[in-house]
This record gives structure tokens, sequence and C-alpha cells, in this order.
């Protein structure tokens, strides 16, 4: 019997041997997906986008993400990416620019996180909570009059690039140019380099122009602060500094607006828990957690150091392992009812930020503005719904979340 | 009941301090480390037994009940 696909319908995939995390399908609806792999193929395989790997079930998430020895973060984005493709000569300097510590291994990570770390505590990020209520009061006044708002564009989207801004001191009217570039980064640009190149040399040469000012004269801001930082006894070199100032900027931004409009996509739909959170605000910390678990927006990748069989798969040097934190987190081995959203969960070690060495250094920073997004929108638009389920658009691949969210409000 | 952190697991999530602020401290880097030895007030020990639950990296033992 032969097949045949017509153009105007979509191949059946086989999802165990031939995932494609671009598939429109995968990308709007992944739940039923990750469900049939667990259960047949919990490490699935694909030659798409080049030879990798995917493992779906929590315990897989959790061992490979503690196996530095064979997993490494020298690439961590889903789709491979060629860097050296760019004729522009002014992109030659940054070639060699990375993203210290997340696309590093020990010894190299061990010290540039640990230089990291101390800016993200609690309590460093505390000082930008009041800030940050007002950025959302500020916002929610644009549209509050008019019964009807974008959530993604018109809010999710304006609070994180507007925070890290303020922390690095890069000027705010940088808002809007920082989340296009994070965008054809990360979004548009992961599978056409032709828009990711061009993205990534814009953003470079405005860090590289901001830290040499910063060395001039320092100001009081983070940027500052890490040009200034010694690492026994001796300057930290530029292009670390560089390459950890572009994390910065790319690591917050989409991640933390996809969170705030999943939590906001979620909250639009049920009622309930709108009001369990009016009426017991304590229970917020928890509840963010909650929606970071059954909306984990981020898959990193790894890339294997050598040849090594993991549980039976034959991973070769050089192939890809997607880490599908988002699907661990809603494995039915871990988690009781891991598809329901139950704000007061008790049980709950999601992996929404990683686990291991690279644990996401910017999760108490990803708190805090969702914790104080949901609570401004709550304080002011208690009662809102969708305006049509079927108009919201989803971005995914590396980083998911809504990216068109109408809701409409009396 | 005593408890202790494991800080070479302790990948500072702060899950802990936040379910439970009266039994851990954070470091500069945000590491967890337990407070008064380890030792959990009667009051406390549905926080301690929290705090091991919602760990992601298993760095939080019960090491007497």
């Amino acid at each position: 019997m032969t097949t045949e696909t017509r153009p105007d319908q979509p191949k059946q995939r086989d999802w165990a041997t031939d995932y494609d995390i671009f598939d429109p399908q995968y990308v709007r609806d992944p739940y039923p997906i990750w469900g049939e792999l667990r259960d047949k193929c919990p490490v699935a395989h694909t030659e798409n986008w080049g030879a990798s790997w995917m493992p779906t079930k929590y315990a897989d998430l959790f061992a490979i993400a503690q196996d530095i020895e064979h997993f490494s973060s020298r690439e961590i984005l889903v789709a491979p990416v060629t860097t050296a493709a760019s004729q522009d000569p002014e992109a030659m300097p940054f070639y060699g620019v990375r993203a210290p510590p997340i696309s590093s291994d020990p010894p190299e990570h061990t010290w540039t996180r640990k230089m990291l770390l101390p800016h993200f505590s609690i309590k460093a990020v505390a000082p930008y909570e009041a800030g940050t209520r007002e950025l959302c009061g500020k916002l929610i006044d644009e549209f509050i009059d008019k019964g009807r708002a974008d959530a993604a564009v018109d809010y999710a989207q304006q609070i994180p690039p507007r925070v890290i801004a303020r922390m690095l001191g890069a000027g705010e009217d940088m808002t809007d140019t920082f989340v296009n570039w994070v965008r054809d980064l990360l979004e548009i640009g992961l599978s056409r380099p032709e828009v990711r190149l061009p993205a990534r040399l814009a953003l470079l040469k405005f860090l590289d122009k901001q830290i040499n000012e910063r060395r001039e004269s320092p100001r009081d801001d983070l940027l500052s602060r890490l040009v200034a930082t010694e690492v026994d006894g001796e300057p930290v070199p530029h292009e670390i500094l560089l390459g950890m100032s572009l994390l910065l900027v790319v690591a917050g931004i989409d991640t933390t607006w996809s969170s705030i409009g999943s939590a906001l996509w979620h909250l639009a739909q049920h009622p309930e828990d709108r009001k369990m959170l009016i009426e017991q605000p304590e229970l917020m910390p928890n509840a963010v957690e909650e929606l970071l678990r059954a909306y984990s927006p981020v898959t990193m990748a790894r890339v294997m150091h050598s040849d090594y069989e993991y549980d039976g798969c034959p991973m070769k040097t050089d192939d890809r392992v997607l880490m599908n934190f988002p699907a661990a987190n809603r494995d039915p081995e871990k988690f009781e009812e891991p598809d329901k959203v139950i704000l007061d969960r008790k049980f709950n070690p999601h992996i929404a930020f990683g686990v291991g060495i690279h644990r996401c250094a910017g999760s108490n920073l990803a708190r805090m503005e969702m914790k104080v997004a949901i609570e401004e929108w709550l304080k002011r638009v208690p009662d809102y719904r969708l305006e049509d389920p079927s108009a919201v658009t989803w971005a995914g691949g590396q980083v998911r979340g809504p990216r068109q969210l109408t809701v409409v409000f009396p | 009941m005593k408890i202790t952190v494991e800080t070479e697991k302790c990948q500072g999530h702060n899950r802990c301090f936040v379910v439970a602020p009266l039994l851990f401290e954070l470091d500069e880097y945000g590491y967890a480390h337990e407070v008064d030895g380890g030792d959990v007030p009667p009051d406390q020990q549905e926080n301690a037994r929290l705090a091991v639950a919602n760990c992601p990296e298993k760095a939080i033992i019960i090491v007497e009940e």
C-alpha cells in the first residue's frame, strides 16, 4: 500500500521517531503528545533540526540534568545555530561570545555563576518589587477603561524587559528594542539565521558600548557592579562580561512574559481560581509555583560530550538532548493529577527553572515579577474572560507562551 | 525532629526558605542552610516536611523523626 500525503493534509507524525517541537500542533497543544511519548517512548528521537533526543519523564530529566559528565551545556538552544554564517565584518569581534554561565560547563560555569547569584537572591530582587508594581499599574491604566486588552502584548510582554532594563541600568526607552531583539533571537530567529544573526549583533554592539561606558564612569546599576567585579584578584574578561549581559537580557524577557501570559490565560478561563486568589492572597507564592509547574515555558538543550548510551538510547557525540522540563512537570509518575491546576497544591518539586547546576539564576526575579503581575491584574481586573479562545496564539520551541491573548472585562 | 541540608546538592531554588522561613537561612549565593543545628520545633514539623517534599534537588534530609 502506498501512502500519499496531500499538501493540504498535515502528515501524521510519529512523535517517537520524528518529533518536531516547532510543529504547530506541538506548539499549540503539547500535552497529549507528551502523554503518548511517556507511555510509548519516554526518550524520543528525531533527525529534524539535527539529531536530538527528547526525554519526557521527570526522572529522566532529573537524571540527565545532574549528569554533567556526559551532557554538556556548551549548546543550549533547541535547534542548531550557525554563528559563522554572518558575512558582516562588524560581527567578527563577537564570534566567540557565548552566554556564561548558562552555556558553560565547569570550571567556567562555577565562577561565572558565583558572580551572578548574589545579584539575583530573594533579598537582591526585593528592592525592584515596588517599581514593578507601579509599572503594572501604569500598564493597566492604559486599557482599563476600554474593557478589552491583549494581556500578552499590552501587559505581560511589557513587564520583564522594563524590569531588566532598570536592573542593568540600560534605559527603559530600550523596552521595545529589547523585545524585538529577544524575539528575533529566541522565537522567530531560532530556525532562521537571517533573522537571528543581525539581532544578536545589534544587541551585542549595544551591550559592548554599555559595558565600556560603565568602565569609564560606573553608575549604581547591575552592569557597573559586574564590570567592577574581580575574580581571584583579576578583572573579568570583557568577552565574559559581554556574554553574561547578553544572557541577562535574553534569558529573563520572553521566559517571564510567557509565564505571566500563561497564568493570565489560565485565570481567564477559571473564575474559581481567580476567586481563590482574591479571597486568599496569602496563597499567591504557592499559586505561582503551581502555575510555573503546569505552564513551564522553557525547554533547554544539552549536547553530548561523547557517544553514550542512556537507558538504551545510543546517543552520539554532538547529538542534542532537549531538556523538556515542561513535560517533566506534567509527569503522572511524579505529580498527582498533573494536568489539573491546583493552586494550593502541597507537593510540587517542579523543575520549571531546571534542576542541577544550571538552575535558572533569575528564578527569584521571575517569581517576583509573576507574583506582582498577577496580583496587580486581579486587583484591577478581577473578572475577565478570553474574547475568543480560538484566537489565542502561542509561541513555542524553546519558550512557550501566549503571544496574542485578547481578553474582555466589564 | 532534626533536618539537614546536603549543601553539595542544594542549587539555591529557595523553595525551602519560602515554605519554612524559620527553619532555613540563605547565604549570599542563595544556598540554604538549616538553622539551630537543624532542630525542628514541634509547631514547625509540617513545614519541615513541606520543605523536604518541595526541594527539587532532594537536598533536605530528615535525620531524626
